[in-house]
């Protein structure tokens, strides 16, 4: 045991690497943590999302929240469900524990709406991110932060257009997330071409790759392939790659592998909603509203995106992309 | 509460008076209710809001939901038996009647009660295929669920055109089924789910079948050893159809819990649910191999469930970490149920 211990500490120190690993990603988040700007009581805020485990997507939304926190003074709590049922049940031990502010995001408005009722009714101040900003004011939400998914949609169609594309396939990696089904039905309104949607297993990514392979090799004429999700992009890379396929891949939202990709032609170009922003405001906007009664965005939603992001930006992206906050 | 088809002539073991404390050891729930009773003292320590009466509400209903399916699939598994198909027949079942009613214009309640004959039949074709094929129930359900996984996606967005039913809040019936399925009683101040209501029936009906009628007895037969079973008379394919039977109707009763609770139905949903009922119903102490457990045993497992998946968000707890937590109870779990039934045996 103790030999294996030497073994394993010897090959670490011989074999040090001077790129990348864990050392750079130290050097890279550089000290944004710190003390709080404020002195307004202790807070409590929860957020709860339809995430499903492992999300790189609300990772970088808990980034955000969790920054704002510490600035605010606030005690975050962050829990996640991908059924709707689950999620409705969160919201209610959020409610249980008399939260002083909620977070929700709305990719399933009809499970949420009564749970929603109840938090307001309850005087707990609501603010719905992400998904669901048709619903966000019905529901009694102070205000909502996110992307509207049909104009994403429409801008995705425009710079399609503008890139000369004539075929398209919308991948869509979470069945029932209506959100989702806005952002290609936005495409394809305003794409010139023809937009096909297909359905993958986001949380099988063998599975994603093989569909959009299948797809691919079935049809030849498609020359791009939009997926919804960063992480599903270099799926699609791969599966273009097996497929000898020559569409561009675009995506929505963005990470450091998007990033590069960006970098080295391998993507097209990437329409970012910042989701950094959205936990980042969610949690400073509850605390504006609880400590001086200040609300944003005059009833319309707080857009955060799209924002389009091609090889210009990615340089600038790269680094924050690697620390896990864009 | 033995199982066995032993030799009729040793009379003497049946009527020799064991001692309460040994028939309490030998209970096949024992192990979870131990484990019931460290997870509430655990939270109830850990987790300020734990023992709020509004939290213990929010438990029992995590709990309820889950314990409807947890009680049929446990003595489907007493039978020795699988039902994978569990999780989504509960969509397919919310589904049906929600599109039914919707496409028909009809009262709600004749969309309930079609869904109720083709959630049967779903049951019925699984327990039907298992007893004509003999192929292991685990290839059958899979098969099942995976056609239902497809059917549920594929018929949504063929009749509804979306991947979720169009909501059918404003049509006849819809008050009144939401009273049976998806109201909330309110109790000294703190609500409480109908679907704790219906969990307690349904288990202690199982509990009533299992113990106490002739189908109860045949459960553990065809599960202890089912050629025996058949040997000395026991009509197995029947209580094989009637333990599917079982699962389809509580599927029924979940799946309208779901649409009544929020009126549409998102068609993705359940997949994965069912191995989440055979945890509950192993948690509760009931045997993979088959012949041995209990439908209180289930709802303990349930209990226990509602508690861990509520109890780390009371707790404040990282959510990142509830499955490596659920595992670990899991095996816990197992371990003391084997560990007790093997001292419940070695004193007899």
């Amino acid at each position: 045991m103790g030999a294996v211990l030497a073994v394993v500490l010897a090959a670490s120190l011989a074999g040090c690497s001077s790129t990348g690993g864990k050392r750079a990603e130290e050097r890279a988040a550089e000290a944004a943590e710190g003390r709080a700007a404020v002195n307004t009581p202790r807070w409590t805020f929860a957020m709860v999302t339809h995430s499903g485990d492992g999300d790189t997507f609300w990772d970088i939304v808990q980034k955000g929240a969790e920054q704002a926190a510490v600035k605010d003074n606030i005690n975050f709590l962050y829990s996640h469900n991908d059924e709707a049922n689950q999620q409705a049940q969160l919201v209610q031990t959020a409610i249980d524990k008399k939260v002083d502010g909620l977070i929700v995001s709305l990719a399933k408005p009809d499970a949420m709406k009564a749970v929603v009722a109840k938090a307001v009714k309850a005087g707990i101040p609501v603010i719905t991110v992400n998904s669901g900003s048709a619903e966000s004011k019905e529901f009694g939400a102070l205000t909502h932060i996110g992307q509207d998914e049909s104009i994403a949609g429409e801008a995705v169609g425009d710079e399609l257009n503008s890139r000369g594309r004539k075929k398209a396939l919308c991948v869509l990696h979470e069945q029932g997330n209506v959100g989702h089904e806005q952002r290609c039905a936005g495409a394809k309104k305003t794409f010139d071409g023809t937009l096909q949607n297909l359905y993958v297993d986001g949380t099988n990514m063998p599975d994603v790759t093989a569909s959009i392979e299948a797809k691919l090799q079935s049809d030849k004429s498609i020359d791009a392939v939009v997926t919804l999700g960063a992480p599903f992009a270099d799926a699609a890379v791969q599966a273009k790659k097996t497929a000898g396929s020559k569409a561009e891949i675009d995506t929505f939202d963005l990470n450091a592998k998007v990033a590069t990709g960006l970098q080295t032609d391998k993507l097209g170009f990437a329409v970012d909603q910042q989701p950094y922003l959205q936990g980042y405001e969610a949690v400073d906007l509850l605390w504006l509203y609880r400590y001086n009664r200040n609300v944003l965005g005059g009833g319309l939603p707080v857009l955060t995106g799209p924002q389009i992001i091609t090889k210009d930006d990615a340089d600038a992206l790269a680094d924050f992309t690697k620390r896990g906050t864009r | 509460m033995s199982g066995s088809t032993a030799a009729p002539d040793q009379l003497d073991e049946r009527l020799v008076r064991t001692s309460p404390l040994r028939k309490l050891l030998g209970r096949p729930e024992l192990g979870s209710v131990v484990g019931a009773a460290a997870v509430f003292l655990f939270f109830a320590i850990v987790a300020d809001s734990f023992l709020q009466a509004s939290s213990f509400g929010t438990v029992l209903y995590a709990a309820s939901v889950l314990g409807i399916m947890a009680a049929p699939v446990a003595l489907l598994m007493i039978g020795g038996e699988f039902d994978l198909s569990a999780g989504v027949m509960v969509t397919s079942s919310a589904l049906i009647s929600s599109m039914f009613s919707y496409q028909m214009t009809a009262n709600v309640w004749v969309g309930v009660f079609v869904s109720l004959l083709v959630t049967l039949a779903i049951g019925a074709f699984n327990g039907f295929m298992l007893t004509r094929t003999k192929l292991p129930s685990f290839i059958i359900t899979l098969g099942t669920f995976l056609m239902l996984t497809g059917l549920n996606l594929g018929f949504t967005k063929l009749i509804s055109g979306t991947v979720s039913t169009k909501a059918i809040g404003d049509m006849e019936g819809f008050e009144s089924a939401r009273v049976l399925f998806a109201s909330t009683l309110t109790l000294g101040g703190v609500e409480f789910k109908v679907t704790i209501l219906w969990w307690a029936a349904l288990v202690g009906i199982a509990t009533w079948i299992l113990l106490r009628t002739r189908f109860g007895n045949w459960i553990f037969a065809v599960g202890g050893e089912a050629d025996a079973a058949r040997a000395v008379g026991v009509p197995v394919i029947r209580t094989k159809i009637g333990l599917y039977l079982g699962v389809a109707f509580a599927a029924w009763i979940s799946g309208q819990h779901l649409l009544f609770s929020y009126d549409v139905v998102q068609s993705g949903e359940g997949v994965g649910n069912e191995l989440t009922y055979i945890i509950a119903a192993v948690i509760g102490g009931c045997l993979i191999t088959g012949g041995y457990g209990s439908a209180i045993g289930s709802a303990v497992g349930a209990f226990i469930f509602g508690m861990t998946s509520k109890g780390i968000v009371y707790a404040e707890w990282n959510p990142d970490w509830f499955k490596f937590f659920l595992g670990a109870m899991l095996l816990l779990a197992t371990l003391l149920n084997a560990w007790v039934r093997k001292r419940a045996e070695a004193t007899t």
